[in-house]
């Protein structure tokens, strides 16, 4: 199963935020099932029309994803996922 | 008995000051330590502390708390799917930046205006939100609303009248200052007598730029302006606004101002230079006050700096209780006056930029 893995920066608001196996096979539907287990966290990483959030990045290994609209980057069985703070500002 | 605080919505956290008992404004902590807070406010309808939160990243965020130290998330306010901005831009809340509630013996109604100009309403303290529809479906907005300082349109002033909740204002940058007399559902511009020289026809009814609209509380017919054009007074709730800014002098540009609470005559702003520069005028900070109504300032510089001063007040970073008031400014100055604005002290000058000042008694 594809494992999620998240920026440090998101344990402040999800303290018990872990490495996670998934059994989606898009970005979009990996998020939702995130977000089942860690109730908001969604609203963190995109907008409330789905599309990623300019200051954060997500990887496929180590490309980003292409579809940052509807995130329907598809998903392999042994695919790492890093959702990762882009940064900006001071 | 009740303690009397004072809520600083900041570039790193809510700031909050006590008054000891001693009566000197103390630092008490911090919340939200790193994270912007476009405003800070409290209630007292529901006795609930409110932060809007600015994530750089993570988008903004709403949190309410009962005792300003322990504090729970809430969804923020969000636009229905297919809801856009323009055609083919879709609406998505990029920033909280007006609070009030919805008028006395309404516990729990509560508003917040948003960028990219959307009015969203409450009726269980939070816990859920809905657009106000009449205000987005206004004829105007798509074509003739328009970001000013942020990206798009911004909602900064709510104002409930206090003798019926039903009678709103909102104003908004960039587009100006609206009114309903049926609770949202229907919605008149109200910006005669306005000019916006950044327009092609200055006295547009839509497009006008109001930086802050306030109200006397003792006589909420009369409202006071700031404006990105000058500042501006109306006696008939908003029917007529005329210019009161001071030509020849400092009270002109600026984005704060301050009603007296019982006496209509009475008004303050802290001017700054317009547009490119936007720092204090002359690098000299003073505030302006005005006695009789707007027909003449007078400005106050006493424990304030007159020479090198950068700082800015921005429009939420100014209030006023009593005899008292208060302003936070862009380079993290807060200083107060206990004599309507005549002398000042400075509090702190360590504190991150200023996006909110609040008095309160919790």
């Amino acid at each position: 199963m594809p494992v999620v893995k998240f920026t440090s920066n998101l344990k402040r608001f999800y303290p018990d935020l872990r490495p996670m196996s998934v059994s989606g096979r898009t970005v979009a539907s990996v998020l939702e099932e995130v977000n089942a287990s860690h109730s908001g966290i969604k609203d963190y990483i995109v907008d409330e029309n789905g599309s990623l959030r300019k200051h954060v990045n997500i990887f496929i290994g180590n490309d980003l994803i292409r579809d940052r609209e509807r995130l329907n980057d598809a998903l392999s069985e042994d695919d790492e996922v890093y959702i990762m703070q882009a940064l900006s500002g001071g | 008995m009740a303690e009397k605080i004072m809520l600083l919505g900041t570039r790193k956290g809510l700031v909050t000051y006590r008054k000891n008992a001693g009566g000197k404004w103390t630092y008490s902590n911090t919340q939200f330590l790193g994270i912007p807070v476009s405003m800070a406010t409290f209630d007292g309808n529901t006795g609930t502390w409110w932060a809007m939160l600015d994530h750089g990243h993570w988008g903004c965020k709403l949190h309410r708390s009962v005792d300003g130290k322990v504090w729970q998330e809430l969804e923020a306010p969000k636009f229905p799917d297919g809801e856009e901005i323009k055609d083919g831009v879709p609406a998505v809340t990029k920033y909280l930046w007006a609070f009030s509630n919805g008028g006395k013996d309404r516990k729990g109604v509560i508003y917040i205006g948003t960028e990219p100009g959307g009015l969203f309403k409450s009726q269980d303290n939070g816990d859920s939100f809905e657009l106000v529809r009449g205000l987005w479906d206004h004829p105007s907005r798509k074509e003739q609303w328009f970001g000013g300082g942020r990206d798009t349109p911004g909602i900064h002033s709510i104002i409930v009248d206090p003798d019926d909740f039903n009678h709103m204002y909102v104003a908004i940058s960039v587009a100006g200052v609206f009114e309903t007399k049926d609770g949202g559902q229907t919605w008149d511009p109200k910006n005669k007598g306005l000019h916006a020289d950044f327009l092609p026809d200055p006295s547009s009814e839509i497009g006008q730029d109001p930086h802050l609209v306030v109200t006397c509380k003792n006589d909420t017919r009369v409202m006071w302006q700031q404006n990105h054009c000058g500042i501006y007074r109306s006696e008939n709730g908003g029917q007529d606004w005329v210019d009161i800014s001071q030509k020849e002098g400092p009270a002109n540009f600026g984005f704060a101002i301050a009603a007296h609470e019982t006496d209509p005559q009475v008004a303050w702003v802290i001017p700054g230079i317009s547009d490119e520069i936007r720092v204090a005028v002359d690098q000299s900070l003073c505030v302006c006050r005005t006695d009789d109504g707007g027909k003449t300032w007078t400005d106050f510089r006493s424990g304030l700096p007159q020479e090198d001063a950068f700082d800015i007040v921005y429009r939420h970073a100014l209030d006023i209780t009593g005899d008292s008031l208060a302003f936070g400014t862009t380079t993290g100055n807060l200083y107060l006056s206990d004599n309507q604005g005549e002398k000042w002290e400075l509090l702190n000058a360590n504190l991150p930029m200023i996006h909110s000042v609040e008095f309160a008694e919790v």
